[in-house]
């Protein structure tokens, strides 16, 4: 087995290490908690000295459950993620001690209050807007409401040496992925984009941070200096936007099936939060408010991170074309689709918006979307 | 190496079955139902390309919905791609393409060369396809015929809902109040016809435009897109065509 087929099966064979090490956390009083998205910061539970576990949910055999609550035209990450809380079946929730949510789309707000039934949710109040001081003040306060909530959970202070380590750590991650992404701005990159959402996957689902962060580092260096196995380079380079795909990897292994590499990701699961890091300068918590209010998700209004980050990183990874993945009844980047289109088609690059839900029964009309888009590049 | 004189493109849709024998112009051409058995059903529509002859050394390229099926194909190309080279081979000016067969429809942006520059496709939903005038047309107790004979110029009873479940039973409750048959046909006709339009203007609309699919044959619905869009319609009788003919082009370059 040559260097990058052995890492990406020691990442495969390892894949279920996240719930053992979360279960242990448990066993020895370290408390858990679960969050939904992005713009929840990461570093203020690490300083808290809790552990920050991502819960949203991947699978399609929860959602009949949750659709006992909730209405079935909504989008299925909401419905997966709710449907394991509801029937106990994520292991990650299970041992969860809170959620800290936010108040980003309907679907996910109105749904947590459901969920506080189920385990305690700590509602973080995220502004809709991102460019003027009160938004800024908002997102602070919030995060100084975190901070003490998680006080009384594990009942020691968060004080800002913790938080600058915490953010330290996080950057370091954050730059540790990136130079991992970067491989992808080669002419023949070393890994599908498959393969880096499995090692990226195992980084975010790794709890023990500093020793994640030391294979990672290796695995890059290791993947820089290698001669590549195959040859990527004659694929057509697509970047993925849109919803997470996480519970829609279907998509990825279509479009990469129909002959495409993907070479970036700007979704959440891939550079959407790593993107900027914290600016470890300024006084933390003002950093750190204005480094999550920045992250450029649909459901701001205007959403001008989002658009900056795509023309940047279209550039950066010398992209032929953009596939969006909108989730079933995601109506914010279904609508944001339509200037996603203008945008990308004005620079010059081929546009495809595909829609689906965590359901197999696509499969055809993926293919025969996918395989057209590549047809074309 | 033998000079390879005639090739073969196959598209199997989810309704209808179509081959097309290339010799540098449309030599041989066949429609079949597309049955259960898809590997059959490419049997079928080889042997009567062939006409008795042996086929089966000729390149062929296939593609549709059952393009993984056709053996001895030497590349599969989705119907997309295909369409668009068919259509180009019929009207060679052609910039966006609208095709509504049985199942679904499309849109295709075409560059100046033929390129394919963007797409929409709807193949989830009976709504505004030829299954739904389909089951339309038979709840009217019209045949194919009599809906293409019926001009587009009279009373309309409009239609409030294109899903295929609910546009039925509105179309039932309005024969029960006496509506006439052909308002209400009208009426089916220009909600096929405004859901079109609306997904051209989605995709962008480049003049010309080229209708395809079973659904072009009835020209009162070419003549509604057409006023929807402010544009002229172009058709051509072998557009169902298109997919078979657009593969066997490539296999015809790549021969
Ligand atoms: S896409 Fe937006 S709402 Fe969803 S997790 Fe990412 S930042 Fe949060
Ligand atoms: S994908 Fe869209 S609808 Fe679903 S949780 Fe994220 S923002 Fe909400």
């Amino acid at each position: 087995m040559g260097p990058i087929a052995a890492i990406v099966d020691e990442v495969r064979r390892h894949r279920d290490d996240g719930i053992l090490q979360i279960k242990e956390a448990h066993e020895k009083g370290i408390p858990i908690v679960g969050t939904y998205c992005g713009y929840m910061p990461w570093e203020i539970i690490d300083a808290a000295g809790a552990i920050a576990v991502s819960l949203c949910a991947k699978s399609d055999e929860a959602i009949p459950a949750a659709e006992e609550h909730l209405p079935r035209n909504l989008c299925p990450l909401v419905k997966s993620s709710y449907g394991h809380a509801l029937r106990g079946s994520c292991p990650y929730f299970h041992f969860c001690d809170l959620i800290v949510a936010e108040t980003t789309c309907d679907g996910k707000k109105k749904m947590y209050e459901l969920l506080d039934r189920i385990k305690p949710v700590h509602l973080v109040q995220i502004p809709q807007r991102q460019d003027r001081p009160e938004d800024l003040a908002l997102m602070k306060s919030e995060f100084n409401r975190v901070c003490r909530r998680l006080e009384t959970l594990t009942g020691r202070p968060v004080t800002d040496e913790a938080l600058a380590a915490s953010v330290a750590l996080r950057n370091r991650e954050r730059r540790g992925l990136r130079a991992l992404w970067d491989l992808s701005r080669r002419d023949n990159p070393p890994l599908t984009g498959w393969e880096v959402q499995e090692i990226t996957d195992y980084i975010q689902y790794h709890f023990d941070k500093k020793q994640a962060l030391v294979w990672l580092e290796g695995v890059t260096e290791t993947l820089r200096q290698t001669e590549p196995e195959r040859d990527l380079s004659a694929k057509p380079r697509v970047l993925v936007t849109g919803c997470p795909i996480g519970g829609v990897m279907k998509t990825l292994k279509t479009l990469e099936e129909s002959g495409a590499l993907v070479v970036c990701f700007e979704n959440c699961g891939g550079q959407k939060e790593p993107l900027k890091a914290v600016d470890e300068a300024k006084d933390v918590m003002g950093a750190l408010a204005e480094k999550y209010l920045t992250i450029g998700c649909s459901v701001m209004s205007p959403n001008p991170h989002r658009m900056e980050a795509l023309e940047r990183l279209i550039d950066e990874y010398d992209v032929d074309g953009v596939v969006e993945i909108v989730l079933t009844a995601c109506h914010t980047y279904a609508i944001e689709s339509h200037s996603i289109r203008e945008r990308v088609q004005s620079l010059g690059k081929r546009y495809l918006a595909v829609g689906t839900d965590y359901s197999p029964g696509d499969r055809e009309q993926l293919a025969t979307r996918m395989g057209a888009f590549v047809e074309m590049l | 190496m033998a000079i390879v004189s005639q090739v073969i493109g196959i598209d199997i849709g989810s309704v209808g079955a179509k081959g097309v024998l290339f010799d540098g112009s449309i030599a041989a051409s066949a429609i079949v139902p597309t049955g259960w058995d898809m590997k059959e059903t490419s049997r079928s529509l080889l042997s009567s390309l062939a006409g008795g002859k042996d086929v089966t050394a000729l390149p062929l390229v296939a593609t549709g919905y059952g393009r993984n099926a056709v053996e001895g194909a030497r590349r599969t190309m989705t119907e997309i791609t295909c369409h668009a080279r068919g259509v180009r081979f019929l009207h060679g000016e052609a910039r966006t393409v609208l095709d509504i067969g049985g199942q679904d429809s499309k849109v295709i942006g075409l560059d100046r060369s033929g390129k394919v520059v963007d797409f929409a496709m709807n193949d989830r939903c009976a709504a505004g396809t030829g299954r739904f005038l389909q089951m339309m047309a038979h709840r009217l107790d019209y045949s194919l015929d009599d809906v293409k004979a019926l001009s587009c110029d009279g009373e309309v009873q409009p239609l409030t809902s294109m899903c295929a479940v609910f546009a039925e039973t509105e179309v039932v409750a309005h024969i029960a109040r006496g509506v006439p048959r052909e308002a209400l046909l009208r009426g089916i006709l220009r909600a096929i016809a405004a859901r079109a339009a609306a997904m051209v203007t989605k995709t962008g609309l480049t003049e010309p435009l080229f209708f395809s699919g079973g659904l072009s044959r009835i020209g009162s619905l070419a003549t509604l897109i057409g006023r929807e869009l402010k544009t002229e319609v172009a058709v051509h009788g072998r557009s169902p065509l298109a997919g078979a003919i657009g593969a066997a082009l490539i296999a015809w370059e790549e021969r």
